[in-house]
């Protein structure tokens, strides 16, 4: 019988060189911030691993597209014409408020809010793996996503772009550990933190001092003040307080109003890049300029 | 020489363990997703040690770790200790009984989730339930048809 390690190092080396090299790449990894551009290539190339899971769902969803019955596709034309209508009235309306509120906050002096521009994405792979809730989905730099870029999808607010490859990106869901995202109680504009715990229906409020103003149903809307989100998007609902005088916090829990365990498209938002300071050096468009005038 | 080997059914082999660790399930299957590339890395380890061993198995969890997320190694890490001890041993688990192989994998597999539960803890923080060991029932589950089907591909197409 031949040697089974008729070649190269011994098993013990070898051991010893991957142990090595991967406490190497743990650190580089957790402990440096040089890893994110690393993070983009390595997408980048295991991309087409993704496209390739994602195929029979893939293929499953445009057979059952393609079977669907005639009667089925005019049903359901019918009813997506009948919300479109729905929501382009209320469309006007928002578009008559919207004026309105640019003109009042033009006449406070404040600079108006602008619309940012969205783009649809496909979730193409959802990571299971219990300690990270992270998202790929199929746009990445060549649509211009850049890292850090908010995610919402029509019930709230999902997470942020981590890191970005050509063709797909990474994101980061706010129930992820790792994650904490600034937030606004509705009712009454407290500041509070959130902090993902892992579970794809809960969050957790940090630091509530006993004396707050707190309840069980309050709406928490993201506050603008981390400079990723922008200002009043819903993200989660107050579910359970306990009031535990031992703890030196109260103990807040909140759901996410978006079903983060079962996402399909999401919606990228590009911030707004323009802070206070560069608004009074350049002035972008006409209505910023007047208002700087008045100042 | 590296067509006589037929290695590359091996690397394809692990491929696809790679893309079925990532295929999106609905979340109630997805806690008993097991371990496919690993339990693949545990049978080539097995069949050809002397092909397959640490440095496969580093390749394969960095590359997982790349496509799940984790933080970068902790997979790599795992793989290549687990991979390591299939190795050492490799003579003596080759001649157990498949009912008995699979009580080993769930040994290695229950190690290699707490590995990776604490080395995340360390990194990130994360709390411990007792779901995140399913695939470690799962895993040992399917192993016997794991081996069934890998070891009629290897005689089939020879690979040595």
């Amino acid at each position: 019988m031949k040697p089974i390690f008729e070649r190269g190092p011994s098993l013990p080396l070898r051991l010893f060189l991957a142990v090595l090299c991967s406490v190497g790449l743990m650190t580089l990894d957790r402990f440096t911030d040089s890893s994110t551009q690393l993070r983009s290539y390595l997408t980048a190339t295991v991309s087409p691993l993704y496209y390739l899971a994602n195929l029979p769902q893939a293929m499953l969803s445009d057979a059952s597209e393609q079977f669907m019955s005639h009667q089925r596709l005019l049903e359901q034309n019918q009813k997506l014409r009948e919300t479109l209508l729905r929501q382009n009235t209320q469309m006007q309306r928002l578009q008559f408020l919207q004026q309105e509120n640019d003109k009042l906050r033009s006449l406070l002096g404040s600079v108006p809010v602008a619309d940012s521009k969205r783009l649809v994405a496909e979730v193409l792979a959802v990571y299971s793996h219990p300690f990270s809730n992270q998202i790929v989905i199929n746009k990445g730099s060549n649509d211009g996503v850049v890292a850090q870029q908010p995610l919402i999808d029509d019930l709230g607010v999902l997470g942020q772009i981590v890191s970005v490859g050509p063709t797909s990106s990474r994101a980061l869901l706010i129930s992820d550990t790792t994650h904490a995202i600034s937030l606004r109680v509705e009712r009454n504009g407290d500041h509070v933190v959130a902090e993902g715990l892992g579970q794809s229906d809960e969050v957790r409020l940090m630091h509530i001092p006993h004396s707050a103003d707190i309840q069980q149903g309050d709406k928490l809307i993201t506050s603008g003040l981390d400079g990723i989100f922008p200002e009043g998007y819903p993200v989660a609902e107050v579910v359970r307080i306990s009031r535990n005088a031992q703890q030196p916090f109260l103990q807040v829990y909140a759901r996410p109003y978006a079903q983060l365990d079962r996402i399909r498209y999401v919606l990228l938002v590009w911030p707004k890049a323009k802070p206070e300071i560069d608004e009074q050096i350049a002035p972008p468009d006409a209505e910023a300029a007047a208002v700087a005038g008045d100042r | 020489m590296e067509k006589s080997h037929r290695l590359y059914l091996v690397y394809l082999s692990l491929m696809f363990s790679l893309v079925l660790a990532v295929v999106p399930l609905p979340a109630m299957v997805k806690l008993f997703r097991p371990d496919w590339p690993l339990l693949v890395l545990f049978y080539w380890a097995l069949a050809l040690p002397f092909r397959v061993s640490i440095g496969t198995a580093f390749v394969v969890g960095f590359l997982l770790d790349v496509l799940v997320g984790t933080v970068l190694g902790v997979n790599a890490l795992a793989y290549s200790i687990i991979i390591y001890f299939c190795s050492a041993h490799h003579l003596k688990i080759r001649n157990f009984s498949i009912l008995q192989q699979s009580l080993v994998i769930a040994l290695f597999l229950a190690f290699y989730h707490y590995f990776i539960f604490w080395l995340s803890h360390f990194l990130t923080g994360v709390v411990f339930t007792m779901a995140y060991l399913w695939p470690v029932v799962t895993g040992a589950a399917v192993w016997p048809w794991i081996f069934w089907l890998l070891r009629r591909i290897r005689r089939q197409f020879k690979i040595h």
